[in-house]
């Protein structure tokens, strides 16, 4: 493959960029699978928009890793020639749909996250990581407030929603850790202004998930067995599927286009 | 009595030439106000504040136009830019289209001519103060948001509890 990217020379921030990348197009693909199946007319519009949204983020962020190195070849061949273990996102984002209630809590989780690293990446030193960042976190914005009602609207609604949204975050919340969990070379970008700082992130986040989480009459679990490994490559089960459908015209006839 | 103008840019005719001459700035904006936006036909690509600067690049004889997306996922991004090279280029002149993302985008960079355009295509143009928005269609203010995701990534859909029509609002950001 002329686009093999497992050979290129290593290079710590195009990895970070990647991870970057690939948190907002996994779950971009993810509420693209709810294309026809929304709840409601509207609602699917929402989420068909939100995954619209992710899909051009992750687009400017993978056009500037392969601005920094050509050898990769294009965005389109990051996003469809990379195998599972080349995939650096975060595990929360590859989740299932699930129902309704899992999707929104999964939105939520990421949502404020996503929020707060796009605000800290608005400082980067790097000029165009911080141009991404700014252009992004304004549809993030949006983003944030619609999942943030609907964790309230569903946490604080009939007793049969609430036992939804309250399964769903004892699911989900195993992934919330590993948000803010960096290696050495992304702490070395940290101290180089050029990463956000998860550190930092962490107890923010934590307290804007635990303030909407009591809004929403939710209990956050107390202690849950929590997973790792996105970041690394290391997947779970349900994410090849999810990655064979989405690459599966691309691999099927390379270099297409119409 | 409203004129109309062809949809398709290409439809338009030719006013402006510039084969023989070398247009100045001010002109450059003129052909650059020909483009309309693919998805809102009613608003140039000017008055939507997409395009963000026009220069002559002396030492290589072309122009740099530099157009910028309203959304990151925006899917007329591409074709706006291709509309814009292949609009100078018609009319004769030589430029390179850059998409820049810094500054991003901003709702208050789109003009008053494209703000009342909006409007009279019913839909309501961005405001500052989301309390202040009024039906396009009866000008009512007592309005209820359906959606804060539209027909397309830049819109919100409301309905007016006045005339009862949906109305499609542009999002300030």
């Amino acid at each position: 493959m002329s686009h093999c990217y497992a050979t290129q020379g290593h290079d710590s921030l195009n990895q970070y960029i990647l991870h970057l990348a690939d948190n907002p197009l996994v779950l971009a693909q993810r509420l693209c699978e709810l294309c026809t199946h929304g709840p409601i007319l509207e609602e699917e519009t929402a989420l068909m928009n939100t995954s619209l949204d992710l899909f051009g983020q992750a687009r400017n962020w993978l056009d500037y890793a392969v601005a920094r190195n050509p050898q990769l070849g294009d965005c389109d061949a990051l996003a469809m020639g990379r195998d599972e273990r080349q995939f650096l996102n975060l595990l929360l984002c590859e989740q299932d749909n699930g129902n309704f209630a899992n999707t929104m809590t999964r939105q939520y989780l990421f949502d404020v996250w996503h929020h707060l690293t796009l605000n800290a990446l608005c400082l980067s030193q790097d000029s165009q990581i911080a141009a991404i960042a700014a252009k992004s976190i304004k549809e993030v914005d949006y983003h944030q407030q619609r999942s943030r009602n609907w964790v309230i609207r569903l946490g604080d609604g009939t007793q049969q929603s609430h036992d939804y949204m309250q399964s769903a975050i004892n699911d989900l919340w195993s992934f919330t850790d590993e948000l803010f969990v960096q290696g050495d070379e992304e702490l070395q970008l940290v101290a180089q202004g050029i990463a956000a700082n998860q550190a930092d992130i962490e107890g923010q986040w934590r307290a804007i998930v635990s303030q909407t989480m009591a809004e929403a009459t939710l209990t956050l679990p107390a202690e849950c067995f929590q997973k790792f490994g996105g970041k690394q490559g290391e997947h779970s089960e349900p994410f090849g599927l999810m990655l064979a459908e989405m690459q599966s015209l691309y691999r099927a006839h390379p270099g297409a286009v119409w | 009595m409203v004129e109309v103008q062809p949809l398709i840019s290409t439809d338009r005719g030719r006013q402006l030439d510039f084969h023989h001459t070398t247009p100045t700035e001010s002109e450059v904006w003129q052909l650059l106000e020909l483009v309309p936006d693919p998805e809102l036909p009613m608003v140039s690509v000017v008055d939507l504040g997409i395009v963000r600067s026009a220069k002559l690049q002396q030492h290589e004889q072309h122009w740099l136009v530099q157009v910028t997306p309203t959304y990151s996922g925006c899917p007329a991004t591409d074709f706006i830019a291709s509309e814009v090279h292949h609009t100078l280029k018609r009319a004769g002149v030589p430029n390179r289209v850059e998409t820049v993302l810094s500054p991003a985008w901003c709702s208050t960079w789109m003009t008053q001519k494209g703000r009342t355009a909006l409007k009279q295509a019913g839909i309501a143009p961005p405001l500052d103060d989301i309390t202040t928005l009024a039906c396009p269609q009866c000008g009512s203010l007592h309005v209820a948001l359906l959606n804060q995701f539209g027909s397309t990534a830049c819109k919100a859909l409301y309905r007016c509890n006045s005339c009862l029509e949906p109305f499609d609002y542009f999002k300030t950001i």
